[in-house]
């Protein structure tokens, strides 16, 4: 047995795994590698990855191809369809790409040449991917220009396939002509190829991360160790918009491994997205012991005016505001008032749901080290570029001394762009001069996130002898931060009803809300569909059947809707017990069907048997990511429909962790089937987040077909579903 | 006083309190960073690891309680990722952002050795203890069924 020296042993293989240089974890045949992320830029330049044609490319003279990917990856399969778009126009063979995350200090002080360095909104493939094919066609055009050159041809006779170049009886490869590509300069960007010329993109492609995620290899930022580094845990107010009244450092001095007690200031009073809060941190040589000292810390708190805010009195507003006219109408198109005033087949619904935490499985960390020279920054992000921003500002340095190193992501569904984390750190390794990893609890994470916003809303209808809606009314009641969230599936309604009118009212709160895969859809996805579904029965129609009526000449809608129809084997008529049902959303660009088939017992215990997804969002660049982010998509509303929503009482959630916030298990997650129905036809859509919002309607829908009961809120576990 | 522990075959002395949960010795004291922190309660199973063979949440099972036994972490698996379970997880392509799937990979391992081809009913028994935000559980599944073809995990 071999004893190992742990403190040089640990510093040499997490800073040399951190380096950039390393290949993490081992290549694979026909499965591209991807690498680390650059973490210094010396060793950035120096990683032998060959001339620069771009700043998203460079090759080197074996002809490996190294794109550099300006987005987050956090599971999304980024760094592969970066890599995938740039292939696709250079036309390499794609077992000669690997995928790097690229630089931002680069970025922030080289004039942007990535235009952006977000990641969200389900936006990577379907509004970047013209710029991110125009650097592979501009580079292989390069290429081609200095082989021409070099044979003294016109560039229109070279032939740039499969990483060589040839014409007549020329030959060279795309390693030998990158140096001279380089330094050539078109008179005239190329155009991008049409979709029918593709023999990459739109081909399935295994993602390049896997083999890091399967040996504990992969750098996420709680992983990185650098020489020097203590810990750091932090609360703020339990209550949002609370401050740190005193705390008793006296109390834990005498704790192993102490090193401080931190306090973070708040300096405004009305707190953006990343803006610094009221908090209080302890440093020590270990996380565990500064966690444990953190725990043990007295600390008074001012929980300010939040601290009497809870759910049941938000519900009890939004229910009376659900009554009143709203000031102004977000959406309208005729007016439904007098037609509803008039009575007739009056059909009326009202649903809501909770607030919902992202818990993404790895806790927000950050490593920050601030020194004389620079700022170094590891952190949860889902923009390294901003987060270089925000450092730079708590600093007080000048955003080119500021280095934020790409790592993988954890997760990150929204919350990435939406919390005071590097801030946090960078003040507390300011104030303490060393560098410190800070990582915030479940506990803290549950507490501090910028969560989903609830939803309340309330439909009328009134129905012609056809038994179609002429005329609908609806209220929605949403939280007063990001009141616009309650508007999106509502005020853009796709269904054809003739007089229209969306109201909006919102309602106060302390809690932080911002994104949380698929903003606002998610939630009227729920609300609009069931509503759909009880027009629809109400008129005497098929579900399926009003759907596709109430949607005609919306191609997209229309051709989803009848590859459902095909493949679903959709029916209203099983035996009681057992049911299915339908929803249809458009988010994020893109048309997506669910339809959930379920089965209820007479003691009302809910077994989801299957969902079946059907996707349009224009086009799809790799049918096996597009399938794993159905998937993901699925369970991530499967997860919040069945056992979530969070519990706000006294101001701040009760939910603590996983043992009071549950959360979708293997044995929950039914059998998911994902089928395209691409429209192709010029516009692409989003497909990170779009198969959640139709999901928990669907169910719900199919809720209704098996019991007669109609489901009017989230969780379902909530819910009496027995029948007789 | 240093404590002795047996992680990945090698024995490793670590000055700490006996009662530090095994998940903080492996990751900020040892420098074994593939055991992840996802909730620190033994909900989430993103720490597992193994004790003697027996997958254990490492976040809530203390250094003193694996003095004397055998601690086998993802980063001890495999030299080289050739554990059926991982080449299995490669094939179909089971990680998103893959935080979780060294504990996954780990509770698998653990499966597969006590029951080598298990029902869909005890896949999901085994694996009902770590939690998957991205929502991998039926490539977690097809690849268990694909690393039980295999056999000698």
């Amino acid at each position: 047995m071999t004893k190992m020296d742990i403190s040089r042993r640990t510093f040499i293989r997490t800073t040399m795994a951190a380096g950039g240089g390393m290949v993490l974890g081992f290549h694979i045949p026909g499965i591209p590698a991807v690498e680390a992320a650059p973490i210094l830029p010396e060793l950035w330049k120096s990683t032998g990855e060959g001339t620069e044609i771009n700043a998203w490319l460079s090759i080197d003279a074996k002809g490996i191809v190294t794109v550099r990917c300006p987005h987050t990856e956090m599971g999304q399969g980024g760094m592969t369809s970066v890599a995938q778009l740039v292939a696709e126009e250079l036309d390499v063979p794609w077992e000669n790409v690997r995928s790097y995350l690229a630089d931002a200090n680069r970025f922030v002080t080289r004039g942007q040449e990535y235009k952006d360095m977000s990641t969200g909104g389900s936006n990577l493939v379907r509004a970047r991917h013209p710029h991110i094919l125009q650097a592979g066609a501009s580079a292989r055009e390069r290429l081609k220009e200095a082989a021409a050159k070099a044979w003294g041809v016109d560039r229109s006779k070279v032939v740039a396939k499969q990483g060589v170049l040839t014409s007549g009886d020329k030959r060279g490869t795309y390693g030998e002509f990158a140096t001279a590509a380089a330094a050539i300069t078109l008179a005239e960007e190329p155009k991008i190829k049409p979709f029918k010329d593709w023999w990459l993109a739109g081909k399935e492609v295994a993602r390049m991360d896997v083999a890091t995620k399967v040996d504990g290899s992969a750098v996420y930022p709680i992983d990185v160790r650098i020489p020097g580094m203590v810990y750091a845990a932090v609360k703020s107010s339990p209550v949002p918009g609370g401050k740190v009244k005193s705390f008793n450092a006296d109390a834990i001095k005498g704790r192993p491994g102490i090193i401080g007690v931190v306090e973070l200031k708040q300096t405004k009073d009305k707190l953006a997205n990343a803006d610094l809060r009221s908090a209080v941190a302890v440093v020590a040589d270990s996380f565990y012991r500064a966690k444990t000292a953190l725990d043990l810390l007295p600390i008074e708190w001012d929980f300010g005016p939040g601290a009497d805010n809870s759910y049941d009195k938000m519900n009890a507003l939004a229910k009376e505001a659900l009554n009143k006219d709203a000031p102004h109408a977000e959406e309208v198109r005729g007016d439904p008032r007098p037609i509803l005033a008039k009575g007739g087949k009056v059909v009326e619904g009202e649903y809501s749901r909770p607030y919902e935490c992202h818990v993404p499985m790895g806790p927000p960390a950050c490593v920050a080290n601030v020194t004389a020279d620079k700022v170094e920054i590891w952190s949860f992000t889902q923009n390294v570029a901003a987060t270089l921003l925000l450092a730079a500002d708590q600093s007080g340095r000048q955003p080119k001394d500021v280095f934020v190193y790409g790592t993988q992501q954890s997760g990150a569904f929204g919350l990435g762009n939406a919390i005071d984390l590097t801030r946090q750190a960078v003040e507390i390794s300011k104030q303490v001069g060393k560098p410190v990893k800070l990582i915030w609890t479940r506990e803290e994470n549950i507490l501090q996130a910028r969560s989903r916003p609830p939803i309340w809303a309330r439909f009328k209808a009134v129905l012609d002898d056809k038994g179609l809606p002429t005329a609908m009314l609806a209220r929605a009641v949403g939280e007063s931060e990001v009141p616009d969230y309650a508007d999106r599936g509502i005020a853009n309604m796709s269904y054809q009803i003739p007089n229209y009118r969306y109201e909006r009212h919102v309602v106060p709160s302390n809690i932080p809300v911002g994104p949380n895969r698929a903003p606002g859809n998610n939630n009227n996805g729920f609300t609009i569909e069931q509503f759909a579904d009880e027009m629809a029965l109400a008129g005497g129609w098929d579900p399926l059947e009003w759907r596709l009526k109430m949607t005609e000449g919306l191609e997209p809608f229309q051709r989803v809707l009848k590859k459902l129809k095909e493949v679903s084997g959709f029916t209203t008529k099983l035996p009681k017990g057992r049911g299915m049902g339908i929803a249809v959303v458009e988010s994020h660009g893109s048309v997506v069907a669910a339809c959930a088939t379920v089965e209820v017992s007479r003691r009302g215990a809910l077994n989801i048997e299957k969902i079946l997804i059907v996707s349009n969002t224009g086009y799809v660049l790799n049918p096996r990511a597009a399938r794993e982010q159905v998937y993901g998509s699925t369970a991530w509303e499967l997860s919040h429909a069945l056992n979530g929503g969070l519990n706000l009482q006294n101001g701040r959630f009760q939910n603590t962790n996983f043992d009071t916030y549950k959360l979708l298990r293997m044995p929950d997650m039914p059998t998911v089937e994902s089928v395209f129905a691409m429209s192709e036809n010029n516009w692409w859509g989003g497909f990170g987040e779009t198969a959640g919002p139709p999901t928990p309607p669907a169910v719900a829908n199919a809720i209704f077909f098996a019991t007669g009961k109609r489901v009017r809120a989230t969780p379902f576990v909530k819910a009496d579903l027995s029948w007789a | 006083m240093a404590i002795s522990v047996n992680v990945n075959g090698k024995s490793v002395d670590v000055d700490v309190e006996p009662d530090t949960p095994l998940l903080w010795v492996l990751r900020d004291t040892i420098g074994l960073t593939g055991t992840k922190y996802g909730c620190g309660i033994a909900q989430c199973g993103a720490c597992t690891v193994h004790v003697d063979g027996q997958p254990v949440k490492s976040c809530n099972t203390n250094l003193a309680a694996v003095v004397g036994k055998k601690v086998m972490t993802i980063e001890g698996l495999s030299a080289d990722a050739s554990n059926p379970v991982q080449k299995a997880w490669i094939q179909h392509t089971v990680p998103q952002c893959g935080y979780c799937q060294s504990g996954q990979i780990l509770a698998a391992v653990a499966l597969l050795r006590r029951v080598p081809n298990p029902s869909d009913r005890e896949i999901d028994e085994a694996m009902a203890g770590n939690i998957c935000r991205c929502g991998t559980y039926a490539q977690i599944k097809e690849a268990i069924q694909t690393a039980a073809k295999m056999g000698n995990v």
